[in-house]
């Protein structure tokens, strides 16, 4: 369903080209999970965020369904069934969480619908519908809407960029569950948390850059266990 | 009232009919119609244009409409429109302007208010100003003197439309203890318009508060200045915040003064001018919203919100 081929992005950063994605390729299939992970600054957001087309690709292209959406801009690439929850969620000045919510659904939601949708992150839609989306929210709470907007979008691919931050324990359970839930569509996950490693089907494994590793969860994650008891041991 | 004045009053007031309180409205200069009630009465003014509005004390839950509408060129109209709010009351104020002029000339429009706000009292004030139709200017040039009592409380909210060409907005407030004044005002500006809006508030008595937010939309080759002076001379809090986007040409001037003349005051001052913040616009093409929609509804949310 998605296909990224040959895909690189290099920003310039003193005056210096930097490589921070160098020739990437991945197939994707129908509704299979994928989980990118990674060290810090390994590129993972930079290549959700090219998928989503809010990073222009340096060269390379990427094909969804089969179609060339490389220059796609973001609207169409939305339209043609590609959502995309942000790692740090976005705020607005004087937009309520139901006009975002409106957008999102593609039309006007009744009380009963909306409140149907944020329940599936834990909140109440009575307490939700009419604030403002502003930074008046805590993280926690940006961050449940953030991923509540994808849900509403009922996209064929969906792109998490680490889910988890800032949310709570007891959410993290309503996380999981929202991803278990996820069958119909192809989702592709950043993250770190061992938990959301485990929901996957494959796992996407970037270093500085490039792919390291590339495989089912049940070889990956032997293997990123591993290392981190070796990181432990040398710790010691 | 024809089919345009009906709705240009629509706009500025969301008054399709009759108001069922007091009210006073004002159409090309002249008196359209006058009401009063058991608590509110409303009196023209002996010697200049204008009325009074007396307040009852305890008032509770009542509004007063007042507006203002035009519809022909070459006409400078300026009123004085004194408010005496008595104690204990909680009342809604509702003014505004509405200009439709499509004659050359230049119409004028000069509304300066005057709000005595009793003790314990609580106003909220909402004033609109719209204009319309090409040719001619059509000018605003509103003044709003304010003196709040101990422990009064007054919310002011304000929004101006593209359509106005030059505005010069002056608001002044003295402030007794207790006392809170809100602002929130909304200004767009498009083509070659132009709008200064100044402020100054005096904290003159402890433990009053001010909050002035000013949300400013430029378009075109319009401009916009915000001026803001805040004098703090007891213990008191005053924060004003002004936050400008600017499209295409346009450009906006912010000049802040704080003057903290007690060391117990504590006073702020903020502003943010600058383009679309391109995340808001990202998040909302994610939606599935084009770069214009999106331009449009993170403006709406801004101004109208
Ligand atoms: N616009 C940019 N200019 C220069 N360097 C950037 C830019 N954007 C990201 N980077 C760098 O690219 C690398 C990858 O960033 P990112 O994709 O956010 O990593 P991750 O999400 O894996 O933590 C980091 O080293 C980051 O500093
Ligand atoms: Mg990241």
């Amino acid at each position: 369903m998605l296909e990224i081929i040959n895909l690189s992005y290099r920003a310039q950063d003193d005056n210096q080209d930097k490589e921070i994605l160098d020739n990437i390729n991945l197939k994707f299939e129908d509704n299979y999970t994928y989980v990118i992970t990674g060290p810090n600054g390994s590129g993972k957001s930079t290549l959700a965020k090219l998928v989503m087309g809010i990073l222009p690709a340096s060269s390379g292209k990427i094909l969804f369904n089969g179609m060339n959406i490389t220059s796609l801009p973001i609207n169409e690439r939305a339209k043609l069934g590609i959502s995309y929850a942000f790692q740090t969620p976005v705020t607005f000045k004087g937009l309520k969480i139901r006009d975002l919510i409106d957008v999102a659904c593609g039309q006007k939601k009744s009380f009963d619908q909306i409140c149907e949708i944020l329940s599936k992150v834990g909140l109440c839609a009575k307490d939700y519908i009419n604030r403002p989306l502003d930074d008046k929210l805590s993280g926690g709470e940006l961050k449940r809407i953030e991923i509540a907007l994808a849900l509403c979008q009922e996209a064929k691919l969906n792109i998490f960029d680490e889910p988890e931050a800032g949310i709570d324990l007891w959410s993290f359970d309503n996380l999981i569950d929202i991803f278990n839930s996820l069958k119909n569509s192809t989702n592709i996950i950043v993250s770190h948390q061992k938990r959301i490693l485990h929901i996957s089907d494959y796992i996407i494994l970037l270093k500085n850059g490039q792919i390291e590793k590339f495989g089912k969860k049940e070889e990956v994650v032997p293997l990123l266990e591993k290392r981190q008891c070796a990181r432990l041991v040398r710790s010691k | 009232m024809n089919k345009l004045e009906k709705k240009l009053l629509e706009k500025i007031s969301d008054l399709h009919t009759m108001p069922s309180g007091a009210f006073n409205i004002r159409k090309n200069g002249q008196l359209f119609d006058r009401a009063s009630t058991k608590e509110i009465e409303i009196t023209p003014k002996k010697n200049k244009n204008g009325i009074n509005i007396k307040i009852k004390d305890g008032t509770k839950n009542k509004s007063v409409h007042i507006p203002v509408i035009i519809t022909v060129g070459g006409l400078n109209d300026l009123v004085y429109n004194d408010f005496y709010i008595g104690k204990d009351c909680d009342v809604l104020i509702v003014a505004g302007c509405g200009i439709h002029n499509a004659t050359c000339k230049t119409s004028l429009h000069s509304g300066i208010h005057s709000f005595h706000v009793g003790q314990n009292s609580k106003v909220r004030y909402v004033e609109k100003h719209i204009a319309e139709g090409k040719s001619g200017d059509k000018i605003l040039n509103p003044i709003t003197k304010i003196v709040l009592q101990k422990n009064s409380f007054m919310q002011i909210e304000t929004l101006q439309l593209d359509g106005v060409t030059s505005s010069l907005r002056k608001t002044i407030a003295r402030l007794g203890e207790g006392a809170t004044l809100k602002v929130q005002e909304n200004i767009s500006t498009s083509e070659q318009q132009w709008t200064k809006t100044y402020f100054k508030v005096l904290l003159a008595g402890r433990d009053s508060r001010a909050e002035i937010v000013s949300h400013s939309v430029a378009k075109g080759r319009s401009f916009q200045e915000f001026k803001s002076n805040l004098i703090g001379q007891e213990l008191c809090f005053g924060h004003v915040e002004c936050d400008g986007i600017m499209m295409d040409e346009a450009r906006i001037v912010s000049v802040p003064m704080i003057d903290a003349q007690n060391s117990n005051s504590s006073l702020i001052h903020e502003a943010a001018i600058g383009k679309i913040a391109s995340d808001e616009l990202i998040k909302l093409m994610s939606l599935g919203l084009s770069k214009e929609e999106a331009e449009n509804m993170i403006i709406e949310g801004f101004l109208l919100g």
